[in-house]
């Protein structure tokens, strides 16, 4: 074990993870975040907490993390490079640890002209590929970035993003080859809508030994109406939704929209459970987080394992 | 070289409304070189200051006059003895220009016209597009000689990243990939081994003002 985590052991069990997504409030309300929590508590094995996402200023990823965690929920840390540079990073993934926290997700975050303040400055001191390869030497060495030793050295399961479908395609896998190289632990992709593409990848990983020494969790995001779908295709970058998605959309009632994206969705869970290479996914029910029980129930997920 | 663009009339105008003899400098090089600050745009900013004082019924004294370049001391001597019929000096050198200006003649207040925006090229006359960072740490070399620093949104070292979209920046479709670009070069060179590796921290040098002694001069500087 590295970290110890809940995922790390239900992973290292061999069981077929299911994790999900949870982004903290524009405020301070705990109890916005035990409202969403408590859709995810048993049904998921982690869950994602947001790092100011979409590049808004939201309740900070380790706070939140916390409030979810007492509620009997794993949180993944999410670390963007745009908002720290070393120096903070560090000293929060101490804090953090500190507090409880075992697995994190390094990310080189949005830019911030996406966000409400875009004429911030973006710090990006680091990439996302530096971020990992830092926690893993404060993990694995004892070292902080400079090389000076770490007091009781934080023992993170190092995450990281990975995304299949963006330019260019056979460059991809030799991206996520030098992040298992760096040192992540698992991988979340990119929610998957093509998966002709998304076999490929999968057996470039397998071929290249990827799988091997990392745990691939594969990114799911159902589509609740036709104009999500279309939203996603055209204006969402690194997003491929194939047009045969937003025809089967098209193809039911419109009261039934949401449920044929369910619908997709648990396909690709089914499929996905057989598929050599995939240890998991990661569901992405963004502000549809009360969909989460129905999600795991219909996709024959449940009851999560317990692994002592 | 430095790219700099003229500051709007007002903004000029604001700063030096207090003074009644205001000598415009001019710089000879980049300045005039991108179109900003040469003699040809000291004479259009005094034309425009002469229109918006009178427009205030406010009378002023502009004098006009550009140096070879004011980013060397040897060329600021010539102004010596014409500052003194001034109250105030606008420089429409770069930043760099301006504070030499500044440290010449540190009795008289000096007002920059130019913003200074970076170090570039000149793609048509009149439009310069930004090149170099000046990070201090050149990555050139792995990078088939597109800068990541200056083009890519994000300044990744290890990309692209997964927001690349349909060969474009995911922060506007007007700015093309810089790590797509990267990879296609290094590609069509046969050198994508240059970017397997994991790229180490940048070792950032741009952070406390840095003063460049050539190796020849190190004795004569660094005793």
């Amino acid at each position: 074990m590295k970290a110890g985590s809940n995922l790390e052991k239900i992973l290292r069990a061999g069981h077929f993870a299911f994790t999900g997504e949870l982004g903290p409030p524009r405020g301070t309300s705990v109890e916005h975040v035990k409202e969403k929590a408590q859709y995810l508590v048993g049904h998921v094995d982690m869950v994602n907490i947001t790092d100011n996402q979409t590049a808004m200023v939201r309740m900070s990823s380790w706070a939140a993390s916390l409030i979810v965690k007492e509620l009997g929920l794993e949180p993944n840390y999410q670390m963007v490079c745009r908002d720290r540079n070393r120096l903070a990073m560090q000293a929060d993934i101490l804090g953090a640890y500190a507090h409880g926290l075992r697995n994190i997700l390094c990310l080189t975050g949005d830019h911030q002209q996406f966000g409400d303040h875009p004429n911030a400055k973006g710090v990006f001191d680091i990439d996302s590929m530096q971020l990992v390869a830092m926690v893993k030497k404060m993990r694995d060495e004892g070292k902080f970035l400079s090389g000076e030793e770490i007091h009781d050295p934080p023992k993170f399961f190092i995450g990281a993003a990975a995304n299949p479908f963006a330019d260019p395609f056979e460059w991809r896998i030799h991206r996520l080859a030098k992040k298992v190289e760096a040192g992540c632990d698992f991988i979340q992709t990119q929610c998957v809508y093509n998966m002709k593409k998304m076999r490929e990848y999968i057996k470039m990983a397998n071929d290249m030994g990827l799988t091997e020494k990392t745990y691939i969790l594969a990114g799911i995001t159902p589509m609740k109406s036709i104009g999500m779908a279309k939203y996603m295709k055209s204006k969402v970058p690194g997003i491929e939704v194939p047009d045969e998605v937003i025809k089967r959309l098209e193809g039911v009632d419109k009261k039934k929209v949401a449920e044929e994206g369910i619908k997709i969705a648990c396909e690709q869970i089914e499929e996905f459970k057989e598929m050599k290479g995939v240890a998991g996914v990661h569901l992405m029910a963004i502000e549809w987080e009360h969909k989460v029980p129905e999600i795991a129930e219909l996709a024959k997920v449940l009851p999560r394992p317990v692994v002592e | 070289m430095v790219k700099s663009k003229r500051k709007p009339v007002e903004e000029i105008k604001n700063s030096i409304t207090d003074y009644s003899r205001i000598l415009t400098v001019g710089c000879g090089g980049c300045a005039s070189v991108c179109l900003a600050g040469g003699q040809r745009e000291v004479n259009e900013l005094n034309a425009e200051l002469n229109v918006a004082f009178r427009a205030d019924k406010q009378s002023k004294k502009l004098g006009s006059y550009t140096v070879e370049r004011q980013c060397n001391m040897q060329f600021l001597i010539e102004l010596d003895g014409k500052v003194k019929d001034y109250d105030c000096i606008v420089s429409m050198a770069c930043g760099a220009g301006v504070q030499l200006m500044a440290e010449r003649f540190p009795t008289v207040p000096v007002f920059p016209a130019v913003n200074t925006v970076s170090i570039g090229v000149d793609r048509e006359i009149g439009m310069y597009e930004e090149k170099c960072r000046a990070c201090g740490e050149c990555v050139l070399a792995y990078t088939g000689g597109i800068c990541p620093v200056t083009r890519c949104a994000k300044g990744v070292f290890n990309g692209p990243c997964g927001g690349t979209n349909r060969g474009k920046c995911e922060i506007s479709q007007d700015i093309p990939c810089a790590w797509l670009d990267i990879y296609e070069r290094l590609k069509s060179q046969n050198r994508l081994n240059d970017i397997m590796k994991l790229q180490e921290p940048m070792q950032w040098k741009n952070q406390v003002q840095r003063t460049t002694v050539q190796e020849p001069y190190e004795k004569r500087y660094y005793r």
